[in-house]
This record gives C-alpha cells, structure tokens and sequence, in this order.
C-alpha cells in the first residue's frame, strides 16, 4: 500500500515537473561564458538568416547546450517564468517593449555583458541603441533594422497618366488630388486603393514629418494633442474617407495576400502605401516581375525620413547563464555572423531564381560589409534601385525612444486614431483625450 | 458496542462502518486525492492568492506593495471597466437566450428525424471541437465586409452587408453571430432531454384535445426545463468569460491589433487580461478577476433562486 501511494506520489509530481516552463531546460548554474545550458524564447528558426547564426554559435560554442524554444514572444509565457524564478536565459522580443521591462526591473542591464564581452556599441545603428536604453542604460542588443520606404506601383501611375517623380509626399494637399486620380470606387465599393497612409500604425512617422514627435526623448513626456500630430491625423483620415470610409477601406486590405504571388502588387489592388522594407524582399520573391519603384519617405520639406524598428535581445531577471547568454547575443549580431547569414540568403535565392535584396540589420557594420563584399546587383533594375533607396534613408531614421509604459502608450495613441477612423470621434477630440491618458499612464510608470 | 452521551453522530455512524466500508471509504480518499490536491494547488490558493494581490500593487516581477483598497477604488473610476463590462453584459444577453432557441429549434428537428440521427447530431456537435482560436481567424475572414461569406450571402438576396467588424455598431452583431458556432453541445443536451420525454403525456395531451404548442409549452418545456436550466447556467458563465475568440480576432491578430477600434470588442476578461500581462499591472487585474467572480455568483445565484421555481427533476418531491 504504502509502496504504490508512492509510486502515485512520483507519478504525480513527474507529471507537474513535465508541466515545466520555458526555463526548465538545461541551464547550467552560474556557468561561465560558453559553458552549461542556453535556453532562448521568442526566436524561431523560419530561415537560412536564423539557422545559419544559430549553427556558428553551436560550431563556435559546441560546450553550451543551446535549447531554442521557438515560437514568437509571449508575454504571458515571459513574466509567468520570471515570476516562478524560472526564466529562459535569453529573450528575443520587440525593441518597444524594452523600456517596459526595464522599469520594472525583469531584465538585466547590459552593461557587464558588454564589457565583460568587449562588445563595440558603436557598430550598433544610434536609433537601434536608442530603443533600448532607458536612463542611460543599455538593456538590449539590437538585431534587425527595420525602415520604412513608399512603395509605388507604376503600372498603375502610367494608367492615370503618372509617374513615380509625380509622386510627392510632402506636398500633403496635393496628396489628396493624387489619391483621388489613383483610388477607384465604383457603386461604392473599393477596388483599387490610391494612397494607403498606413494609420494608425506609422502615424509617429506622419507626426515625424510635420516636425513633431509623439513621446519626448526620454521617454516620459506624450505630445499627443500637438496641432502637427492633429493635422497628420487628419491627412490620413482624409485619405481613407476618400476612398469609402474606413470599413471599406480596411475590409478590402484585409482581403490582400500580402505574402503570397497574388500580392497587391501583383494584383493591381493598391498604387502608392508606406510599408516596411521586408516587403521588398517578398515582393523578390514572389512578383519579380512587378513595376515596383521604391521611394523614400520623406518631411513636408521634401526630406528623407524613416521610422525605425526591430527586436533585440535581452538577459530576464534570474537568468541561469547569463554569460553564455550574453555570448549568445553577441554571436548573433556580430559583423562576421550577419556576413555568413547573408551569404547563405545569397545561395537560397540563386537557388530559387529570385534576386537578393540584402539583409538590414542594427550592426552598421555588418551592413556596410555586407553591402560591400556579398550584395550583388541583380540586374533586375527595378529592385536594385529599391535595395539603394533603403539603405540611403537609413541614415534619416528615427525611432520611438524607449519608454517606462512603452506598451501602454502605443495603446493610447493607437486607440485614440482607431476611434478616429470608426467616426466615434474627431481628431482634435481623440488626440486631447489620448494625452491625457498619455500622461497619466506616463506619469504612473515613472513612480 | 454501547454509544455515550457525548458520541457525536459521525463518530457512531464511523464505528458502524464495517471493515470492508472502512476499507473501501479510504480507498475513496485515496482516488479522491490528486482531485483534492489539484483543487488546493491549482484553484484554491491561487483564488487565495488572487484576492491578496487585488489589495495590492503587483508588477508580476517585484514584490507586491499593500495598497489596501486603491485597486477597488479605481474599478469605479476606470471607464474601460464600465465599457468592457458592458460589452460583456450585453453579448451574454445577446448569446443566451439566441444559443438556447436555436440550439432547442436544431434538437426539436433532430429528435423527428429517425434515420441518420447519429450523422446530424456529429455534425451539429463538430464544430464544438474546433479550437477557438481556430474559431476567431475564420470568422475574421467570414465577416469581411467586402469578400466575406456572410456579406456575399447577404448580397445573394439583395441585403447591403454592414462592416462586421470595423463599424463599431456591428462588431458585436459579428461576434454574436460567431458565438453561434458552438451551439452544438447545447443541441446535445437537449436533443438527450427531448428523447427522455415520456410519448405517453403527448398522446396524453393530444386526447384531451391539446394543440401542437399547447403540447410543447405544457408538457415538452416543463419536462425538459432541468436541461434548459442547466445550458442558461454554464452559457452565462462562459459568456461572462468570453476570452480567446474575441482576443483572437482583434487583439492576437497582428493585422487586426493595431487597426481596430478597440473599445467595441474589449471584453471584460481580455480588458483583464491586458490589465495583468501587457500593462503589469497584475494587483488591478486581481482585482477586476474578483468583480468578475461576484458578479458571475450573484448572477448565478438570482438564476439558481428562479430555477428552483420552474425547472422540474425527474424523481423530486416537490
């Protein structure tokens, strides 16, 4: 009897201890730089950019037991395995999210990592570094480098008469105009879109253009309600009730196949949208062929600018290893790791048939020699021009600067232009509530 | 064996077990534990602990900070907590009562169908088996205003298609409609009560002269009003919770999380659920999760209270 209640007794806790989290494997206790277990979250292995870093490090690292948990940041699963004291070593997550994690104390400052590591910060793009700083202290290690360019769709501009020069964001009245040659509505449904603004998701990159910027430079200050941040709101709504009104306007961009060969592009669905520059990539792969030209964004002066994103890597609170951890992080983002990354894209898209369109990463220097050494010009025009765009306006870029209450303040701001485009509230109206919430939520993360 | 005085009734009723009762009566404690250490571990002491946290500031990463009643105070200040709460209440009106006629219309067919019976009732109960976040993305798609089924149906006999679910007039029309998916275990359960209703008091009613309504109010609803009883308690609750669908659809999908007004479809829980693990603000979460949990028992309760005045079991002495 006693000896099958604990038998039960096993069984029972083998089954919770199964139940374990994200850091439940390996992880060797305090080990040294490249010894015991590596367990990373938020990262996955999609492609040949990923698996190539990773094999270098195992090949370079062969004593650290690395356990890639793959899958996409989970903030759940995150503070749940910091809170039990179980957090995985290393987290890969959205540099915006940086800020929030900083204050309150669930990541560990790089400060150590980097010296101990000899890591050059310098090689770091400054808008990247900027995400992840707050106060003065480096949290993160930044990966990609993300900006945004206008893609144009000139097969289209040649229908209405245009070119891609006729273009010109700065003059935001004349937008209007453009949009309505562009745009076609026909019994009041949607079927062409003109010009996409892109809202609410780069409104910063509007503001940023009528000269004004939604958080102040540390971080703690919302400038929500300025008449420049209204009237880029108001540009962007204008252009989206032009064209029917945001119900139609989104139902129809939700039906495009943003990754596959029926892309808008290649479908004629849209003529002039901001996007990312990742798109350009898709865009190589599956509709080689499509009239694309690529421009920069640019200020209601004509000049360049871009809004800058990406993800980093950080070491939570209660890492096991943060040195192999750290190891790790510089592995991935060192110049000679993006290099090798860069020439296997090279292979797979030869392989494919399909034009390489360059890697962007937030190590300055890796893309220099990337861009020196591996990039090649595909002789697709086209797409060659579009790679020299990209990395012309990266030097204009601009990014949301870390924040104690990042996550809240994008929802405020994001909110407040949704309640806009649904008519539940004028510009003015939405952006005053907004920076009054702004602040509060500011104010009550600085404590 | 004398009993004493002071010999509790337990302790008498424990003596008179037989050894084999005995025996059989621990046996019970012992299968009856990991249920025991499961609800402790599991739904007790994180109760516990939730209601301690919910009198405090708690980022999830720091220790908690007592702030005695701060969190409570905000619940009535906070005009999301009116806004999801309402959203929440009116799709649980919405979904209830719609569930239960469909659900009883769709088992009042099945029960007259003689042949294929076991084929219908997989097929009304299929979807009851795709995951909800399954759920939540082919509805996205289903609701498209310009491409989507519903709309397209709609057109078919001459109807314009609102925006499901960008107007934020008719998100909750939309998410109504996709609650409706999983109407199939209520079907089951009516469709088992229907079946257990005795043919003799239909050929009963139908002798005295009764109609086919007469027949259904009087005789059908009452005998199966314990099922009825049974699917208003558990679809209120779950509406109460409506969570993964909803989150799914406008808060998950990264399409749809940063272009869509929020405020139409922030359900009570996901308002939680943003409160506790994107915020960190996990001592208010507490404290919304215990509104929640009063609200849900005293609506229970009210349910309870009407129930034991309409519904008739089967056996009971009334």
């Amino acid at each position: 009897m006693r000896r099958r209640a604990a038998v039960g007794v096993a069984v029972l806790v083998l089954t919770l201890a199964g139940c374990g989290g994200v850091g439940s494997v390996g992880g060797g206790s305090g080990g040294g730089a490249g010894t015991g277990g590596l367990t990373t979250m938020g990262f996955g292995l999609p492609d040949e950019i990923a698996r190539t870093r990773v094999d270098l490090f195992k090949r370079e690292h062969p004593e650290v037991k690395l356990d890639i948990v793959e899958g996409s940041f989970d903030e759940q699963q995150f503070l749940s395995a910091v809170a039990s004291g179980n957090p995985p070593d290393l987290v890969y997550l959205d540099r915006k999210l940086v800020g929030t994690y900083a204050k309150r104390g669930s990541i560990l400052p790089m400060t150590d990592c980097v010296r101990d590591q000899g890591i050059d910060l310098d090689q770091y793009r400054p808008a990247a570094r900027e995400q992840v700083t707050l106060d003065g202290t480096l949290y993160g290690i930044p990966e990609f480098y993300s900006v945004r360019v206008v893609y144009l769709n000139e097969a289209l501009l040649r229908q209405a008469g245009m070119t891609a020069a006729d273009v010109d964001l700065s003059d935001w009245q004349g937008l209007v105009d453009l949009n309505a040659k562009l745009a076609t509505v026909s019994d009041g449904k949607l079927t062409r879109i003109g010009i996409d603004p892109k809202i609410p998701e780069f409104l910063p990159m509007w503001a940023r253009a009528n000269g004004a910027q939604l958080l102040s430079a540390d971080g703690r200050s919302a400038n929500l309600s300025d008449p420049k941040v209204v009237e880029a709101l108001q540009t962007g709504l204008r252009l989206i009730q032009d064209q029917g009104g945001w119900g139609k306007f989104k139902s129809f961009r939700d039906t495009f196949d943003f990754f596959g060969a029926k892309s808008p592009l290649s479908q004629n669905q849209i003529a002039v949208w901001p996007m990312e520059d990742w798109f350009l990539n898709v865009a190589a792969k599956n509709t080689p062929d499509a009239e694309l030209v690529v421009k920069p964004f640019v200020d209601r002066q004509g000049r360049p600018l871009t809004l800058a994103s990406g993800s980093a890597w950080v070491i939570p609170k209660g890492a096991k290893n943060p040195a192999a951890a750290c190891t790790f992080a510089k592995t991935m983002t060192a110049t000679a790791t993006w290099v090798a990354a860069a020439k296997a894209r090279v292979e797979a898209r030869k392989s494919e048939g399909s034009p390489f369109t360059g890697l962007y990463t937030g190590n300055a220097d890796a893309d220099r020699q990337i861009f020196a050494e591996v990039y090649q010009p595909s002789g697709n025009k086209r797409f060659d021009d579009a790679v020299q765009t990209i990395l012309a306006v990266q030097q204009s870029a601009f990014s949301i600067p870390a924040s104690p209450a990042g996550a809240e303040f994008d929802k405020v701001w994001t909110d407040a232009v949704n309640r806009v485009l649904s008519g539940q509230a004028d510009p003015v109206t939405a952006l005053t509530r907004a920076q009054d919430e702004a602040t509060a939520v500011l104010s009550r993360a600085s404590k | 064996m004398t009993t004493t005085a002071t010999d509790t009734p337990r302790a008498t009723a424990h003596r008179r077990l037989s050894p084999l009762a005995r025996r059989e009566a621990r046996w019970a404690y012992v299968f009856l534990a990991p249920w025991i250490v499961g609800f402790l571990v599991f739904f007790a002491g994180p109760m516990l602990a939730s209601l301690w946290l919910s009198f405090t500031e708690y980022d999830i990463v720091n220790a908690p900070r007592f702030t005695g009643l701060d969190n409570y105070r905000q619940l009535l200040t906070d005009p999301m907590v009116a806004r999801s709460l309402g959203n929440t209440v009116l799709f649980t009106v919405c979904h209830v009562p719609l569930v239960m006629v469909i659900s009883l219309a769709l088992a009042m067919l099945l029960v007259r169908v003689k042949r294929l019976q076991g084929f219908f009732r997989t097929v009304f109960y299929l979807p009851v088996m795709t995951p909800a976040v399954a759920v939540g993305v082919l509805f996205l798609l289903l609701l498209n205003t310009q491409d989507g089924l519903v709309n397209r149906a709609l057109g078919v006999v001459g109807i314009d298609g609102p925006s499901w679910t960008t107007d934020p007039h008719w998100v909750m029309p939309g998410i109504v409609l996709m609650s409706l998916w999983s109407l199939g275990s209520s079907v089951v359960i009516y469709l088992a009560a229907l079946q257990n209703v005795p043919r003799e008091l239909h050929e009963a009613a139908t002798v005295d002269g009764a109609s086919g309504w007469q027949r259904f109010r009087n005789v059908t609803l009452p005998m199966i009003s314990s099922a009825l009883f049974f699917t208003l308690i558990v679809n209120t609750i779950a509406a109460l919770q409506m969570f993964t669908e909803v989150y799914t659809m406008y808060f998950g999908n990264r399409q749809t999380q940063t272009s869509f007004n929020a405020d139409a479809a922030t359900f009570y829980v996901i308002y939680l659920f943003q409160q506790a693990f994107q915020f960190l603000h996990m001592g208010y979460a507490s404290a919304l999760a215990w509104l929640l949990f009063l609200i849900i028992l005293a609506i229970t309760v009210v349910q309870m209270k009407l129930g034991n005045r309409f519904v008739y079991y089967e056996g009971e002495d009334r």
